[in-house]
């Protein structure tokens, strides 16, 4: 099982700062390993970012992202103390969902 | 993302229409229901902007692209794209060089700002593209980033 | 035009084999990148399982590291990287950081430090040790390097990594010197910083252990040092071994009043 994402979530001015760092190999399926044998492509092909269960983005990804993805994002509102929620899934049909509160 | 489905995803509350199907048996969780793989699997930009459904773009200066003009190794290459245009809809990032030229697709809900950052691979030194939806237009910007690979150590 | 000074210094010294240091719109183009990878480090990943594996009951004698004494107190992790490496009463030895590691996972919770010797870079326990030495290194960001060089067991380990830093061995004949002796050094687009001088040291030994995106792995100053001497095609060290310890203390000793910035990302 793939492991915890780090989100931050910061609020100020009316606006919310939200910075997820994921831990996933987002191999491309192009490089190959110590015998030859090409290394399967496993990155995540979607991800969702909830704001106290309402959805404010939507991010579909490609292997061109790198190695543990880091996205940043900012949505008008959100407080001290509210939920955000961020879930991923990948082309092996493997997920994570991780939460935090705002600061 | 059309509206019809942003809004069914909202009808369906917390599953979405992907966890209702999933939920009747319909679909296999695996399948990346929501995801247009056309887009993915563009191999010219040309190809990603007519599987977008975005025709030709106007260059926009409204568009900036946030990125170093040399990235020391192509494995990490932040970008970030802002648009000072009302009512952004998606952004996509691509590269013109990369094999996988589509990095990714960020698709804004009502009230998330315009700004966005990730991280990507570049294979060599290319143009990076940002293709923004706005009130159902298209607009694009881009920004050539050189790579250099680092030698051994550091 | 800044870009097409860019593009022809960066031409040049790709084609021309430009050796010394590079063109000054280069050089400060890849300090915005190396800046701007420093921003939601992946290594933050490995601090957070650190810090989960410091308050976890592990081993035969089910236990957590919080009796852990790194040199300021039993569980003091705050600014305590930023001491070391340093003398151990309880061990009547100088360690560093991943050999300290050992002794309290030996200790407190009963999980041999053989296996860890024995065991290989980012697998197994040894692969925990790397979580654990980011965390604890986190936690001396912003912190003072400052090495006790008064100790006479220090000192003596201070000269024994200065020696061994000089010393010649392998097929080709190298030396740490070889590539960290001189201002300016760059093999190919790296700049070599020069550990000799204060300024190369504090911010070699500032900025490690770090997260290298080229291969997206998590590096220990172990893991390092024991790359250097599989690059130089000599001998790899023993893990956590005197030479290795001996080694940080002369890097941390010439770095003495920089700052710890680590975990750090890099190329």
């Amino acid at each position: 099982m793939a492991g915890p994402m780090r989100i931050r979530a910061a609020a100020a001015d009316g606006i919310t700062e939200v910075r997820v760092l994921m831990s996933h190999p987002m191999e491309t399926g192009q490089r190959k390993d110590g015998s030859g044998n090409v290394i399967p492509a496993h990155y995540i092909t979607e991800l969702v970012a909830k704001h106290n269960d309402k959805e404010v983005l939507k991010v579909e990804m490609g292997p061109s992202v790198s190695t543990n993805p880091y996205l940043s994002f900012k949505f008008k509102g959100g407080a001290s103390g509210d939920t955000i929620e961020v879930s991923w899934k990948d082309n092996k049909g493997e997920s994570r969902t991780d939460s935090v509160q705002i600061r | 993302m059309n509206h019809q489905r942003r809004d069914a995803l909202k009808a369906g509350g917390g599953l979405g229409i992907f966890g209702m199907l999933v939920a009747a048996g319909l679909v296999k969780p695996g399948s990346a229901l929501a995801r247009d793989q056309k887009v993915f699997d563009a191999k010219s930009i040309d190809e990603a902007l007519a599987a977008l459904g975005a025709g030709k773009p106007d260059v926009s200066d409204a568009i900036t692209i946030v990125a170093p003009d040399i990235a020391e190794n192509g494995a990490v290459v932040p970008v970030g794209v802002n648009a000072s245009l009302d009512n952004v809809e998606s952004i996509s990032i691509m590269v013109e060089k990369n094999p996988y030229m589509v990095a990714a697709n960020f698709h804004l809900s009502a009230g998330t700002v315009a700004d966005v950052q990730t991280r990507i691979k570049m294979g060599q030194t290319s143009d990076v593209y940002a293709v923004v939806k706005a009130d159902g237009k298209y607009y694009m910007a881009k920004k050539e980033i050189k790579v250099t690979l680092g030698g051994c150590g550091g | 035009m800044k870009k097409g000074i860019a593009t022809a210094a960066l031409t040049a010294a790709i084609a021309g084999g430009v050796t010394g240091a590079l063109a000054d719109d280069t050089a400060a183009a890849l300090e915005q990148y190396r800046q701007m990878i420093q921003d939601s480090n992946p290594a933050e990943l490995n601090e957070m399982a650190g810090e989960e594996l410091w308050v976890t009951p592990r081993g035969p004698k089910n236990a957590t590291l919080e009796q852990c004494d790194l040199g300021l107190g039993p569980g003091v992790v705050e600014g305590a990287y930023a001491q070391m490496p340093r003398y151990f009463e309880d061990t009547g030895r100088v360690q560093d950081l991943e050999s300290r590691l050992m002794t309290c996972m030996e200790t407190l919770q009963g999980i041999p430090s053989e296996e860890i010797i024995n065991g290989k870079f980012r697998q197994g326990e040894r692969g925990k040790v790397a979580d654990l030495v980011a965390y604890v290194v986190g936690q001396s960001r912003g912190a003072k390097i400052q090495v006790d060089l008064d100790h006479p067991k220090v000192k003596e380990m201070f000269e024994l990594g200065k020696q061994a830093f000089w010393y010649r061995s392998g097929p080709m004949d190298f030396a740490c010197a070889t590539c960290h002796a001189t201002d300016g050094e760059r093999i190919r687009m790296q700049d070599l910083p020069n550990l000799t001088k204060h300024e190369g040291a504090a911010a070699a030994w500032g900025s490690w252990p770090a997260y290298r995106v080229s291969n997206s792995q998590f590096w220990t100053m172990q893991h390092r040092l024991n790359d250097c001497y599989r690059q130089q095609r000599t001998a790899e060290p023993i893990y956590g071994s005197d030479i290795t310890i001996a080694l940080s203390v002369y890097m941390a000793g010439m770095a003495n009043g920089g700052t710890m910035n680590a975990p750090a990302a890099k190329r």
